[in-house]
């Protein structure tokens, strides 16, 4: 039964049994071992990107957009140093990953040997758990130990360093074993009492408000349909995370929009009127809450999350729940229907009048222009002609484009929407299309980018073009990293040092450079066209939209500001200098 | 509002457990009075870890949590909240010195219940146990008299009754 193997065929087959199919890496000295198994076995496909940064990204959109782990193949040394920003930016936004990494031979640990770097030491911080390999005894079963962890309680990135020797030695393989982990156990049903309580208050709430984020795409598909059952059924308003956005559909009358800094009015005036919030799978995080000390002063808070680490961290719960998002969503709704508890529905409709007058105030809207492309116009028409179809996967870099693709474009599911929240990585929404356009060969794959971010990892046009990745990537560009720009015009005077984008690349031409289409818009009647042929080609594209250089990305609640004191436009921000606490934010 | 607890932390005994511990009160700006580890059970590759902390309630509840969740952690509790428990540590002091000196050491360490490790002419080894603060005092005392080195093992403690971590 336990026939030899060497310890790259022990890694692979394990990769198999944990249901692998898709590996994103790029080899070195220190791998070819692997690469040579590799090489002779068709279960997984490898795809080669072009710099391991983009390995780790394009791991992290094929795992968001499946609900799968995705895996990360790189060589010692410099491939693993390489890694480091898509492993913490995994860790930042709860994605799964496993990223094998290869070592120096045991016996030249620690000589500074030829691409020797501390990967176990410098990933430490920036995973949920690393290995270093020592004994190919225990070489399977840490690999099935890395998916467990990478997929369970709260998700995030695992490395598993593997010295070449150890590579190279024979074993003997272990198939996943059906005992749970001796130490890590993550909780996933909640405490009943706690979501008896919790309902209860749902109850009597006169102001209650959902806030949801990246936990309930986490706990799977089933957990964001809960969710849209419990929002109907309560008839309460729902606000979304950047990362939760698609857990409740984009259409739902009851959905306000994304809340925090960059989100809606009425979203963020019903956080800070609220008088129950309702967390489920969001962290509290500071772009959402702002000045914490007038955070949505009048509220019980109910906080839902897998973590016990992300309760009680930034803002105070009055009733705490450790558990899965799917799960407790469903004892909650099964108690609030055993209970027949339901809203009080005057209270209900008065708070509902309160939020509709917020919603007057349109805060989306923005002044249109005949002769200059506003970004969000190009935003609004991109909606409009893939409005209807289900299978539009969107990612984003980092910077103003990213957050009006958040205010525009509507998710009516989740893990369809890839964005990097918590790192907020420039150089994530390329690589990130690639891994979708992977796992969704047929599906339309767009990245908002913009002109700075993009230019971060644009050297994967190449794994593109060779795996015919028809990914569209669809750049507002303002010739600035607009929302640096941005920030040095409220908080600095408008001394725009060293945020203006010159020399950029002709990028029609570097798009045909790769084997790509290059398109451009320069005025708004051109926008349509260069749409719709952008869909119509079966190739990847760059569709180069030359938007209004001036544009700002309102509302915004500046840093270190409560949310009722957000800025709705330019006339705002003259009116209310940011404060000096403020300034000290990021 | 700031309190000092006494955390003891059972870890699977392997390679990097205590960078991860250590990392992580580094990386989250949590102080660490002090910490020690050893292995308390080679059967089942476990040790313990005995910190003292000093935080505000809602650090400390955050230490825990974030202590909790590190893979190779079976289980974290904090002795202080718990309630009654024993604490100790153990310090190693050289004191040197001649005359007068070295006779006040020497009775000084007599009154604190600390034995004396070695000697030489001019020189003692005193071996002293017992809570935190007492060895501060012992030490403090010690220093006009021909301190030169102190070694300490930092806190460790163990909850009273029946009940096991
Ligand atoms: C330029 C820029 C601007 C931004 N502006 C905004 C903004 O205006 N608004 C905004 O919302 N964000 C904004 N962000 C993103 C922000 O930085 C955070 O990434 C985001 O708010 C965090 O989302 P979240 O709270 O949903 O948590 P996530 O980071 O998605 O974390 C998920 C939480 O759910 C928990 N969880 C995981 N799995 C489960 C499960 N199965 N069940 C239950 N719980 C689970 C986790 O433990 C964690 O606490 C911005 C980012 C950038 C780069
Ligand atoms: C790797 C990295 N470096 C720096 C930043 C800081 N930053 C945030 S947004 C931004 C500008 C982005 O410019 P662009 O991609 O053109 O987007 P725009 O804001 O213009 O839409 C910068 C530099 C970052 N988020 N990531
Ligand atoms: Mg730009």
């Amino acid at each position: 039964m336990s026939q030899e193997m060497t310890g790259s065929e022990i890694v692979l087959r394990a990769l198999v049994d944990q249901g692998v199919d898709t590996v994103f890496g790029y080899p070195g000295g220190a791998v070819l071992p692997i690469y040579d198994a590799l090489h002779v076995q068709n279960s997984i496909r490898h795809i080669l990107v072009r710099q391991e940064g983009g390995a780790v990204h394009a791991a992290e959109g094929y795992a968001r957009s499946t609900g799968k782990v995705g895996v990360v193949l790189v060589t010692s040394g410099p491939g693993a140093t390489n890694a480091v920003t898509g492993l913490t930016d995994a860790l930042m936004d709860s994605v799964p990953v496993v990223c094998l990494t290869g070592q120096v031979p045991t016996h030249l640990i620690g000589n500074d040997a030829f691409q020797e770097a501390d990967t176990t030491g410098i990933t430490r911080p920036c995973t949920k758990h690393n290995y270093l390999v020592k004994d190919i005894d225990g070489l399977a079963q840490t690999v099935h130990e890395a998916f467990y962890v990478a997929r369970s309680g709260r998700p995030g990135p695992v490395v598993i360093d593997l010295p070449k020797d150890i590579l190279q030695g024979k074993g003997s393989y272990a198939p996943p074993s059906v005992n749970g982990h001796r130490s890590y156990k993550p909780k996933r049903k909640g405490d009943i009492d706690r979501i008896e309580e919790a309902a209860a208050a749902m109850a009597q709430a006169e102001r209650p408000l959902f806030y949801c984020g990246g936990g309930v795409i986490n706990a799977g598909p089933k957990a964001s349909h809960l969710l849209t059952e419990l929002v109907k059924l309560t008839g309460f308003p729902c606000t979304l995370t950047l990362m939760g956005l698609g857990a409740l559909p984009a259409s739902s009358k009851q959905f306000l929009g994304m809340v925090g800094m960059h989100g809606t009015y009425e979203s963020n005036l019903a956080m800070h009127h609220c008088d129950l919030m309702i967390n489920i799978g969001a962290r509290f995080d500071d772009r959402v809450t702002g000045k914490l000390d007038e955070f949505a002063p009048h509220s019980k808070k109910i906080h839902v999350d897998i973590d016990p680490s992300s309760i009680n961290k930034n803002v105070r719960a009055d009733i705490p729940i450790v558990g899965d998002a799917a799960h407790v969503i469903e004892d909650l709704t099964k108690v609030w229907k055993a209970r027949q508890y339901r809203a009080d529905r005057k209270k209900l409709d008065a708070w509902w009048a309160q939020i509709d007058e917020w919603r007057g105030r349109d805060c989306l809207k923005y002044k249109p222009s005949d002769t200059l492309i506003k970004p969000q116009y190009a935003l609004e028409r991109l909606r409009e002609l893939t409005r209807g179809r289900d299978d539009v996967f969107v990612t984003t870099e980092v910077g103003q484009h990213q957050m009006w693709a958040a205010q525009f474009l509507p998710f009516e599911k989740p893990n369809h929407w890839m964005t990097s929240g918590g790192l907020g990585t420039m150089g994530y929404g390329l690589p990130a299309a690639m891994g979708v356009q992977v796992a969704h060969p047929d599906a339309l794959v767009i990245d908002v980018a913009g002109e700075a971010s993009v230019l971060m990892n644009i050297q994967e046009m190449s794994t593109v073009a060779q795996y015919r990745l028809p990914v569209k990537i669809f750049i507002l560009n303002n010739e600035y990293m607009g929302m640096v720009r941005q920030w040095q015009e409220l908080l600095h005077g408008g001394r725009y040092s060293e945020s203006y984008m010159d020399s950029l690349p002709d990028f029609v031409k570097l798009a045909e450079s790769f084997g790509a289409v290059g398109l451009r818009a320069e005025k708004p009647e051109d926008v349509d066209g260069v749409i719709e042929e952008m869909i119509a080609v079966d190739k990847a594209v760059i569709a180069d939209i030359l938007v209004d250089k001036a544009e700002n990305c309102f509302p915004m609640i500046p840093s270190g500001a409560a949310h009722h004191k957000m800025l709705l436009g330019p006339e705002d921000q003259a009116d209310n200098p940011v404060s000096e606490e403020g300034m000290v934010l990021v | 509002m700031t309190e000092r607890h006494v955390i003891a932390v059972l870890v699977d005994n392997e390679p990097g457990v205590l960078a991860r511990v250590i990392g992580l009160f580094s990386g989250r700006g949590y102080n660490i009075e002090s910490l020690t580890v050893s292995e308390v059970d080679a059967e089942a590759g476990l040790s313990r870890i005995n910190v003292v902390t000093i935080g505000t309630p809602m650090i400390i509840e955050q230490i825990k949590n974030q202590l909790d969740r590190l893979v190779p952690v079976h289980s974290v509790r904090d002795l202080t909240e718990e309630g009654p428990h024993v604490e100790t540590e153990l310090a190693l002091l050289k004191v040197a010195g001649q005359g007068d000196k070295r006779v006040e050491a020497l009775r000084i360490a007599d009154i604190f219940g600390a034995k004396v490790d070695d000697t030489t002419l001019e020189s003692f080894i005193f071996r002293l146990d017992g809570q935190t603060e007492k060895i501060d005092r012992f030490i403090g005392l010690m220093k006009p008299l021909g301190l030169i080195e102190v070694a300490r093992t930092g806190a460790v403690a163990i909850s009273r009754g029946k009940e096991g971590i």
